[in-house]
């Protein structure tokens, strides 16, 4: 079985998030991760190769330092790590982004392809499902439990109040939540190997089917009207008192806002 | 692509087990809005299997016509079906706007309809409104007006951005569930109603439904409560939650919580607040032992009234609360109880 897994280098935003003294986010100081839905998507295939057997190549658009991800992968158990970039696809929507690593993917043979829900700097959801469309196999977002079933694979579809229980055929896209799978840690010998592994490279001329007017900025339908930093509501009083000033308070206030 | 074909504000009117979704209410009201600014209709696309009588419920909020699509492929959920419907009626009727809620389900579909029919997506938008793009004037570059600037939030809440699709049609966004209003129900309103089937043969696209289960749940929704009372990691376990339930029993309120809390186990997921649970924004937010990560203040920080109760006095959520209270929330919480009962009986 061959899968395929997309993985996204971040800005972390957990827990390391740092603010300028105006309030607005301080990127220069934040740290990039691989982000975390990828990497349960990337357990979820090393998983599956531990149970089936499987080859794992996990692919990444982004700048040269997007290397770093692959490795990482690659230091968790992945055999390949292919990084897809080239100046012509910077600034890319959804839309564009998804093109680019459908038309990088069609020089793969898989069974399966398998991403994040989303990623934590877009929050979008959309590039999974994007991807699966572009190459007209079936996605099941939202992954919480995959199986193999011969030629098919069945997975447990998380949605609100219920989930189902999906066989579809592969070849198969599959969306993976965070919640799926804990990523298991590297290890040394697989950071040993993955630091000196050799990675794919490929740019715009190795990308199958894809129009130059479906890459990059230009090819984006979305564009940026504004941009702005969130501006946070802002603190209002803070007491440190003792709990019977505490609880007094608390209902001063609720009285005060008509809430009791 | 001509652009001036495309008119009119569609909503992707959300049915599940033939009962509407709120967020198809919210699209409506929202797209009246939107309608109203470019002169155009309301159109809700209603997709599955026997659900014509729900075309009234949507005229009763607002929508002008609506269009169903049924067919018995449709009954539960599916990307390819739904997919499919959805795109048959865009290319069909040619919407200049077509919104979608982003529940599970739409986030599903959104994406899968966008990239069909080659045009942009903004998911999560929190804000929607007609305008010229780019929003100033830029010499040499065509302004161009009675354009869908879509607002969303990024890096966890941290950043907004507004978008356009100036050169696609329609211009697709899906929008966050409790965000937008929706309209006053008109008892006895009639939409008109249109049938469309653009014919559902399966291929290898379609998956097979094996099981569906649902999750017993017998807890309000949350984004409805008038007050909250959330949990976070510092409440310490599953049992003490209990001195929350006091609280949210004498306010009337309902228990929410964090995200740790239901990767604990302590709580079922459909409780929890922020970006990969619900936005809520009630009367009165209670955050009790919630240290206030990004992504737990992109759910709630439009509350009212946010009273945060922490132990840690640098602890993020105190950023946001209009009142803080540093201390041990095992002694405030219950003495809130007691004084706040002895407070509604002398009333």
């Amino acid at each position: 079985m061959k899968i395929v897994v997309c993985i996204k280098q971040v800005p972390d935003t957990k827990g390391g998030v740092k603010f300028n003294p105006d309030g607005t986010l301080d990127r220069a100081a934040m740290m990039t991760i691989m982000n975390p839905d990828d990497k349960a998507g990337l357990e979820a295939a090393l998983r599956l190769k531990d149970q089936y057997g499987a080859e794992v190549t996990v692919i990444t658009m982004g700048l040269p330092k997007a290397e770093d991800v692959l490795r990482e992968a690659m230091a968790m158990g992945a055999d390949k790590g292919i990084l897809v970039t080239d100046r012509v696809l910077g600034g890319a929507d959804t839309w564009a982004t998804s093109q680019t690593l459908a038309g990088a993917i069609r020089n793969l043979e898989y069974d399966l392809i398998i991403t994040g829900r989303q990623a934590i700097d877009g929050d979008t959801a959309q590039v999974g499902p994007q991807i699966s469309e572009h190459l007209g196999i079936p996605v099941i977002s939202y992954a919480q439990k995959i199986e193999i079933d011969g030629d098919s694979v069945i997975v447990e579809r998380q949605f609100d109040d219920r989930y189902h229980v999906l066989k579809a055929k592969m070849p198969c896209l599959i969306t993976a939540l965070a919640e799926l799978n804990p990523p298991r840690y590297m290890t040394p010998g697989g950071i040993f190997d993955a630091c000196d592994a050799e990675l794919t490279v490929w740019g715009r001329a190795n990308l199958i089917d894809v129009e130059d007017s479906n890459l990059g900025l230009k090819g984006s339908p979305t564009q940026i009207a504004k941009a702005s930093d969130k501006v946070r509501k802002g603190q209002g009083e803070k007491i440190n008192k003792d709990v019977t000033e505490s609880v007094d308070y608390i209902v001063g206030k609720l009285k005060d806002r008509h809430v009791i | 692509m001509n652009l001036e074909e495309y008119k009119g504000v569609y909503v992707f009117a959300q049915q599940v087990d033939n009962v509407l979704n709120s967020i198809a209410f919210e699209l409506i009201g929202k797209g009246k809005d939107l309608a109203d600014a470019l002169g155009a209709e309301v159109t809700a696309v209603l997709v599955g299997s026997d659900v014509k009588g729900l075309a009234d419920e949507l005229a009763e909020y607002g929508a002008d016509k609506v269009i169903v699509v049924d067919d018995p492929e449709l009954k539960e959920y599916r990307t390819e079906p739904y997919a499919h419907a959805l795109a048959s009626v865009i290319n069909e009727f040619k919407p200049e706007i077509f919104l979608v809620g982003a529940t599970a389900i739409g986030r599903d579909l959104g994406p899968r309809v966008s990239a069909r029919i080659h045009t942009g997506l903004t998911a999560d938008c929190t804000q929607l409104e007609i305008g010229d793009f780019p929003i100033n004037p830029i010499p040499g570059r065509e302004q161009k007006h009675n354009q869908l600037l879509m607002t969303r939030p990024a890096f966890g809440g941290n950043t907004i951005a507004t978008i356009a699709c100036p050169d696609f049609r329609p211009q697709m966004a899906t929008v966050r569930p409790g965000v937008m209003q929706k309209r006053a129900k008109v008892a006895g309103a009639k939409a008109n109603v249109i049938e469309f089937n653009p014919g559902f043969t399966p291929d290898n696209k379609y998956v097979e439904i094996l099981k569906v289960v649902k999750a017993v749940s017998d807890t309000v929704d949350i984004m409805d409560a008038k007050i909250l009372v959330s949990g976070g990691r510092g409440v310490g376990s599953a049992e003490n939650f209990k001195i929350l339930d006091d609280l949210a029993a004498v306010l009337g309120a309902t228990v929410s919580c964090s995200r740790a809390v239901v990767d604990a186990g302590w709580k079922p997921k459909d409780l929890q607040v922020g970006q990969t649970g619900k936005t809520v924004r009630p009367n009165v937010y209670f955050a009790i032992g919630i240290s206030g990560a990004i992504q737990h203040l992109a759910g709630m920080e439009e509350s009212d009234i946010i009273i945060a109760i922490n132990k840690d006095e640098s602890a993020p959520i105190f950023d946001v609360a209009d009142y803080g209270i540093v201390g041990d929330l095992n002694k405030i919480v219950p003495a809130l109880t007691e004084k706040l009962k002895a407070e509604l009986a002398a009333k």
